[in-house]
């Protein structure tokens, strides 16, 4: 719809939405965490959800205790091998719409640590990460702006056609395997229908 | 606190058959330790614990040393008639030399206050003969660390509790501490590469030979 029109109508007191523009306000604005942190990235979430920087201003304030009422997983610290298939099966316990912020140098990539033979390359080897925060650890201004990137995110995304959220493709996976412990390491070592090693160029 | 010297002297006489090396520290700290063998183990333990004026009441720190196999090369003078000649001459002697794994105590006493003591158990190698007494009985707080060198080093602590990984899964296999563990080779991407990096990451990359 025109946006002019739009703004004239409501003007003379008649409010013109879409369903989608609704549907995607709906979603934007209520997206509740999971109450989980793995290392010190959840201190400065902490401190993001406090009064300080006060995530409430985002309709985020609730910290589920339970994946099943959470939107958003905010892996916050070091995922270790030994964490990860927890990381993974809280992930399959969330119910669609469902969201990844992964936070930190060590949720992005395995960050000082990824060189330790126990400590995963990254979480989105294993699950899909809607927005990624780099820091050592990120400050809570950073937090919040990936929260503003993930509600533009949404916001932004059509119902329809090809670009459509997931959780409207009847067939898209909504769960992804849990990684078994291996005798060496984890089994297997990344979803290899998931992620794909970025090509290096030097 | 006594020397150690004198500590080993008195242990001797209390613990009938104990051998007991000290063993020297070289550098400026000169912090020399007591490798105490496997079946005194426990008995020295006890008596450092229960000792009057000794009462080592407190296991500050266990942990773990890898020792290799090394190959030792020794020069040796050898007598050899060349020429109808005796002359002395140098000769290398290549001697091997059995790796072990160690599990070293740092000892204190709170009420006396004095330490540290630190007291060494070794293996007999790396393989099969990878065990020494477990000391939790003696200072309870050993039960982790020693979980903790089992878990990383593989050493098995007789007299254990509770002998389980606690770092790593149970169904892993290897000793991430050892000198030769190979870590899993998962190199396949590495933006910034560097070093050692560098060479894991190519090496992953390079073309695997077929057959």
């Amino acid at each position: 719809m025109d946006e002019g029109l739009k703004s004239e109508l409501q003007k003379q007191g008649v409010f013109v939405t879409s369903f989608e523009e609704l549907y995607n306000w709906g979603r934007k604005n209520s997206i509740w965490p999971l109450g989980f942190g793995l290392a010190c990235c959840a201190i400065e979430m902490i401190a993001a959800s406090m009064a300080r920087w006060d995530l409430a201003r985002f309709g985020a304030e609730v910290f589920r205790p339970s994946p099943r009422q959470a939107d958003l997983m905010i892996v916050a610290g070091t995922v270790t091998k030994k964490m990860a298939p927890q990381v993974v099966r809280l992930y399959n316990q969330m119910p669609e719409p469902k969201y990844v912020i992964a936070m930190g140098a060590c949720a992005i990539s395995g960050g000082p640590f990824k060189q330790g033979y126990n400590v995963l390359k990254g979480i989105d080897r294993y699950i899909p990460v809607d927005v990624h925060i780099p820091g050592c650890p990120p400050r809570p201004e950073a937090l919040l702006h990936a929260f503003m990137t993930l509600q533009r995110k949404i916001d932004e995304q059509q119902l329809t056609g090809a670009e459509r959220p997931r959780h409207l493709v009847a067939d898209a996976p909504s769960e992804f395997p849990v990684p078994q412990y291996g005798e060496h390491d984890l089994e297997p070592a990344n979803n290899p229908g998931l992620w794909h090693p970025p090509s290096v160029r030097r | 606190m006594e020397t150690l010297e004198q500590i080993k002297t008195r242990i001797e006489a209390a613990i009938a058959g104990a051998r007991l090396v000290i063993i020297q520290n070289g550098s400026p700290a000169g912090q020399h330790s007591l490798l105490v063998d496997n079946e005194h183990g426990l008995a020295v333990a006890e008596f450092l614990r229960e000792a009057a004026d000794l009462r080592f009441d407190y296991a500050s720190n266990v942990t773990g040393v890898d020792w290799l196999d090394a190959v030792v090369k020794k020069t040796i003078k050898v007598k050899q008639v060349i020429d109808g000649v005796e002359k002395e001459l140098d000769q290398v002697v290549e001697e091997k030399k059995p790796g072990y794994l160690e599990a070293i105590y740092h000892l204190y006493s709170m009420e006396l206050k004095h330490g540290p003591l630190v007291l060494r158990l070794r293996t007999g190698d790396r393989g099969e003969q990878n065990h020494v007494p477990s000391l939790t009985s003696v200072w309870r707080g050993a039960e982790f660390q020693e979980r903790e060198i089992f878990d990383l080093y593989g050493v098995i602590f007789d007299g254990h509790p509770d002998l389980r990984r606690i770092l790593m899964w149970d169904e892993f296999k290897d000793f991430p501490m050892r000198k030769d563990y190979v870590e899993p080779d998962d190199y396949e991407y590495e933006p910034t590469a560097h070093d050692e990096v560098l060479e894991k990451a190519a090496s992953h990359n390079a073309p695997k030979a077929t057959g």
